[in-house]
């Protein structure tokens, strides 16, 4: 078993795996890496399992000491990493010898960074998973949902089977492509100028966001049709409050709930805004789920190619 | 019943069966749940109740939106309510006091009716668990008698003690945990609503019955309640 003594973190450093899943029905949260794409590489390049526990770094702060000498991984966001202050470059692997530091300090590119550890580290599966959900307090380190803190060690005993990241998978976090939207929901009782004003103006991500939803700030959207009954909120919805202003629901979002929807971001339309930051620019495109199932496969069907 | 099947993510579609919340509702909403988690089988990743629908998360890898389409039609098909599928009966016990439910006061003088009349008016009947969400194991229960029915809290508690129980409109719960919230508050039970280390997690289903029992403080702490008074803990 290899350790690693995290010598700074921060609320926003948490243990991520691909979810918490078969316990909805009782309003237990989904959880997990808010960009499973990236998570899922870091993964990929130890030869773990694409879903093993992994430290979800959002906006830096974060510095572990190896005890031993072991081969990590880091994938997603570029927050500056440097090993002994030397950088080191994100989507790949690399060996840190004992004693030496590996810190991520503030976002360059992109805002959540995932480190993997061969085998996936150390932690009791609660309900099935150790993704960290703060609120719901579960999973985590201990399972009680705590964040990483100062002075914790993070353990794991795989051995590693390292490869290199294929360069043409890497995501491009400054693509302006629109996110992919899959119609649904309740968008037929939106206004049809607010159909339009969806799909054709610019949307600014909102400070207000965390693991729960992302606000969107643009022309209000108009709702038209009657109060709902609370129900069933999927990853992704894109959901219109009273006020007009959309919200993406991630990863830790209620398990239910009644504001009317347009649909819900595709799975990679949802990685690349896990990676952006309050007031990046974004746009949104309507697509049919299934051509959104089809790419999705199609990018699964990829990613566990050996 | 005439249930729609829509679009709601590239690996969900949810089954709406009826357009208004009744208690009627449960035995077919019991019914159907039990067919879809038969046919779906392992390809069904998670089953999301409410009040008048059922969210169908499926394995994409295992299923395309067709194929998932056609897999409801057939749970579907010549459904009927099932009474075997009935759900558990709890009674929870409850401290009804102003120190733990704070807007026991304010639901007195919305009714008319004295504060006496208010417990016993919530407790003498026995509820319909609808849903659970908010957080985990917290169950949406009704109907409240109407009298009792009042709107949320203009501005939400930071913090409402676990074991809470409110009122908002026509419903009622408990809080599982210390968590924010808007109900009004109007007891305490000292039941253990969400616990890891039980089987099924949550002492609550979608299905079941609840009834609230009436008890007083000693009793309250003997059970394991925690009567730190609300205000307290604001």
């Amino acid at each position: 078993m290899s350790r690693l003594l995290i010598e700074a973190s921060t609320p926003l450093c948490l243990l991520q795996d691909a979810g918490r899943f078969g316990v909805r029905h009782l309003g237990v949260t989904q959880g997990g890496a808010a960009d499973w794409l990236s998570m899922s590489w870091a993964n990929w390049m130890l030869g773990n399992t694409l879903d093993a526990a992994v430290v979800e770094i959002t906006l830096g702060g974060f510095t572990v000491l190896a005890e031993e000498d072991c081969v990590l991984s880091l994938a997603g966001a570029d927050l500056g990493a440097r090993i002994d202050g030397q950088p080191v470059a994100s989507w790949r692997f690399f060996s840190l010898r004992k004693g030496q530091v590996l810190s991520l300090t503030q976002p360059v590119l992109g805002a959540r960074a995932y480190l993997a550890a061969p085998g996936g580290f150390d932690a009791p599966a609660v309900l099935g998973s150790r993704a960290t959900v703060v609120r719901e307090e579960l999973g985590g380190l201990d399972g009680q949902g705590r964040a990483l803190v100062r002075g914790e060690h993070l353990s794991y005993g795989g051995a590693a089977t390292p490869r290199p990241m294929p360069q043409a998978r890497i995501p491009d976090f400054q693509q302006q492509a629109p996110l992919d939207l899959i119609l649904g929901a309740q968008n037929g009782a939106f206004s049809g100028r607010s159909l339009f004003d969806a799909f054709n103006t610019a949307w600014t991500l909102d400070s207000r966001a965390d693991r729960m939803g992302i606000r969107l700030l643009g022309t209000p959207l108009e709702y038209q049709g009657l109060a709902m009954i609370s129900e069933g909120i999927p990853l992704g919805a894109v959901q219109v409050p009273p006020d007009g202003q959309p919200i993406v629901l991630l990863n830790d979002r209620q398990t239910i709930g009644g504001y009317p929807r347009l649909g819900a971001l595709t799975p990679l339309a949802l990685a690349r805004l896990a990676q952006c930051l309050p007031g990046t620019q974004v746009r949104l495109m309507p697509v049919v789920q299934e051509v959104a199932h089809r790419q999705q496969v199609e990018c699964l069907r990829k990613l566990s190619e050996r | 019943m005439n249930p729609r099947v829509e679009v709601v993510a590239v690996d969900c579609l949810m089954v709406r069966l009826f357009d208004e919340i009744a208690e009627a509702n449960m035995p077919w909403m019991l019914a159907a749940s039990e067919r879809l988690r038969a046919v779906f089988a392992e390809r069904l990743i998670d089953l999301v109740p409410s009040y008048t629908t059922l969210m169908v998360h499926y394995d994409l890898l295992a299923l395309s939106p067709i194929q998932a389409r056609e897999l409801i039609g057939e749970a579907l098909n010549n459904l009927s309510p099932d009474a075997r599928t009935a759900g558990q009966c709890h009674v929870l016990p409850v401290w009804y006091d102003p120190s733990v439910g704070p807007e026991l006061a304010l639901l007195s003088r919305r009714s008319g009716l004295t504060v006496e009349q208010v417990i016993r008016c919530h407790s003498e009947r026995e509820y319909q668990v609808f849903a659970l969400g908010f957080a985990p194991g917290f169950a949406f229960m009704g109907l409240v008698d109407e009298q009792l029915a009042a709107p949320r809290l203009d501005t939400p508690r930071k913090r409402v003690a676990a074991g809470s129980v409110g009122i908002a409109e026509r419903q009622t719960a408990a809080y599982p945990v210390v968590s924010p919230g808007g109900w009004n508050l109007i007891g305490r039970t000292p039941a253990r609503l969400f616990d890891r280390e039980r089987d099924g997690y949550s002492l609550m289903q979608p299905g079941d019955t609840v009834r609230f029992a009436a008890v007083d403080r000693a009793e309250f702490i003997a059970l394991g309640g925690d009567d730190t008074p609300m205000e307290a803990q604001a």
